[in-house]
């Protein structure tokens, strides 16, 4: 900084320190009350350190061992759906933005801006203002309670079109004319050059995207009825059901856990993606 | 517009098929029911389901006269604000500390960061479990210190809640873009200003705030979006709109109304207002990202 002035330094340590430890209480308590019997925590003030239950609770919710009042669901089985639907809508936002950008970009077509504005304008329809419709849609297609039905509806993506046009935009028109002299095709352009030139930032939408596809609420709220089909953050709430004492609080947090665990790892390890995507993403 | 490329592939059918998964998802679940709800919002169904019958305007015309309704756009707005208000101050303080600390940046950066990660709903579940009436950390000190906590009763209670919730998701997202922008300030600026004498404090309000308004104003924008949309899994989870309605943001009533109370073309009014906002903040929030980007 500019001056030495350790009176600032040290209220600049002191803030980002509350500041840390504001954010980092709720889960704290999360991760205390998850490793706790039920009783110990419903005796108001619940313990503040964690206690010898880890183990027991984690394995109780994982296999699904243990019931409570509300649904008692494995949590291993909804872990893994959340991670196949992540992973298919981050990946299908990926490829199917790919595909769409290189048509816009290196063909001529009739159409062709009023097909990329189309993908454009869908920025302005997010699930919110068209529930029911889109609920009946999928309905209709017999996609209730499948991988399909959670997924396949949220992988148009007009961000991720719009990142990659401009992007391919940027990329050297030799680099097209060199390979067309080699005889490459348009696919094998793409495949060879276009794809490996995008990867960094593939990296980072996919980071952006993941986290978008793990914690998606309203959409999987609607379409799985079916506790087999639920994406873990619906498991969490459908646990909750009765007062605040009827709830089996210590494995409803232990799934907490469970929930925040792979998007937060995925932010803290893969930060510079992270940041880039979130940049990307809003331009 | 950007430019265009000189050198192009030619082919009659290969771009349509690489644009075939797009469109068929925009079509099918996007443009599609998009129309329905426009449509639906000016129809009206009997109880069973068994008859249609096109009323125009009724359905907005009673949604607007519907004092539960104005009730939520009251509730939305004040959400919002205090969203975006809470968030941008919050995360502006924490920034502008972080840009002045070398060591320790980065640790620091990464534990602040980290809630972005966390779904909304499980936010509110963490924030409904802190501050539960009876058994909740938080609730049991505010009940020490004298205060009767009951967000089940008190809607002041369950407002505040949400709030917190929603702020404390949001944080790092705006921490990031207010670091991002401070590091972007020239430091010869904030220089020539300490050798004119000038302290921190003076500093901060006379030239890096004003230099950091393109990114607030685009935050704040952000912010409402995220207020009005995106902090559905929140409520659901920690207040389920109420106590009563008051709660009940514009998109959790939507859906209320639509799957709950099986009122479906009041719900797809509902909806087509929606839409209507988010044009009106898309078509906003491009017209002054336009004019923040420079290259």
């Amino acid at each position: 900084m500019v001056e030495r002035n350790r009176f600032l330094t040290f209220l600049s340590h002191a803030v980002l320190l509350l500041g840390v430890m504001i954010v980092a209480f709720p889960v704290y308590i999360t991760f205390v009350a998850s490793t706790h019997t039920a009783e110990a925590i419903v005796q108001a003030p619940m313990p503040l350190l964690p206690g010898d239950q880890f183990w027991h609770n984690y394995a109780a919710v994982l296999t699904g061992a243990e019931k409570g009042p509300g649904s008692g669901a494995p949590v291993a089985r909804m872990m893994w759906i959340s991670l196949v639907t992540a992973l298919v809508i981050s990946i299908g936002k990926i490829a199917i933005s790919l595909l769409s950008a290189f048509a816009i970009v290196y063909f001529r077509f009739p159409f062709r801006m009023f097909f990329f504005w189309a993908v454009f304008v869908t920025l302005m329809l997010p699930v919110e203002v068209r529930i029911f419709p889109t609920y009946k849609v999928v309905a209709d297609l017999g996609m209730l309670n499948s991988y399909a039905g959670l997924t396949i509806p949220l992988i148009a993506s007009a961000t991720a079109t719009f990142l990659f046009r401009q992007f391919f935009l940027t990329v050297p028109e030799e680099l097209t004319e060199a390979s067309r002299m080699d005889g490459a095709g348009p696919m094998r352009f793409f495949i060879d050059v276009l794809v490996p030139l995008s990867a960094t930032s593939i990296a980072a939408l996919f980071v952006i995207q993941f986290i978008y596809g793990w914690n998606q609420y309203l959409w999987p709220l609607l379409v799985t009825t079916d506790e087999s089909m639920y994406p873990v953050v619906i498991g969490i709430k459908r646990m909750i059901s009765g007062g605040d004492s009827a709830q089996q609080w210590n494995l409803v947090m232990a799934t907490a856990m469970l929930a925040m665990v792979p998007p937060a790892l995925v932010v803290m390890l893969m930060q510079k993606w992270f940041v880039k995507g979130l940049v990307d993403t809003e331009k | 517009m950007a430019s265009e490329k000189r050198v192009v592939f030619r082919s009659t059918w290969l771009p349509w098929l690489l644009l075939a998964p797009q469109l068929a998802v925009i079509g099918v679940f996007f443009f599609w029911p998009a129309a329905q709800t426009i449509l639906q919002s000016m129809q009206q169904q009997d109880a069973f389901g068994t008859s249609t019958q096109f009323v125009g305007l009724d359905n907005f015309r009673s949604l607007f006269a519907d004092p539960s309704y104005l009730a939520s756009f009251k509730t939305t707005a004040v959400f919002s604000v205090l969203v975006a208000g809470l968030g941008i101050a919050l995360s502006l303080i924490l920034a502008v500390f972080a840009d002045r600390v070398i060591k320790g940046a980065l640790a620091y950066k990464t534990l602040l960061i980290w809630p972005y990660a966390v779904a909304p709903a499980v936010a509110g579940v963490l924030w409904l479990f802190m501050f539960a009436p009876s058994i909740g950390v938080v609730s049991y000190a505010l009940r020490k210190a004298g205060m009767d906590w009951n967000h089940l009763l008190n809607s002041n209670h369950a407002m505040t809640l949400i709030v917190m919730a929603a702020v404390w998701k949001q944080i790092s997202y705006n921490f990031l873009f207010f670091l991002a922008g401070l590091q972007a300030i020239p430091k010869s600026l904030i220089e020539a200003a300490a050798i004119d004498g000038a302290r921190p404090w003076r500093r901060f309000w006379t030239i890096v705030f004003p230099l950091l308004s393109p990114t607030t104003f685009f935050l704040l924008v952000i912010n409402m979006v995220y207020a009005f949309f995106d902090t559905f899994g929140i409520i659901d989870a920690a207040t389920e709109g109420g106590p009563g309605k008051d709660t009940a943001i514009l998109v959790y009533k939507t859906y209320y109304d639509g799957f709950k109370a099986l009122d479906l073309g009041g719900s797809a009014a509902q909806s087509a207002v929606l839409m209507f906002l988010v044009i009106v903040l898309t078509v906003f929030q491009f017209r002054f990202v336009e004019k923040k980007v420079q290259y």
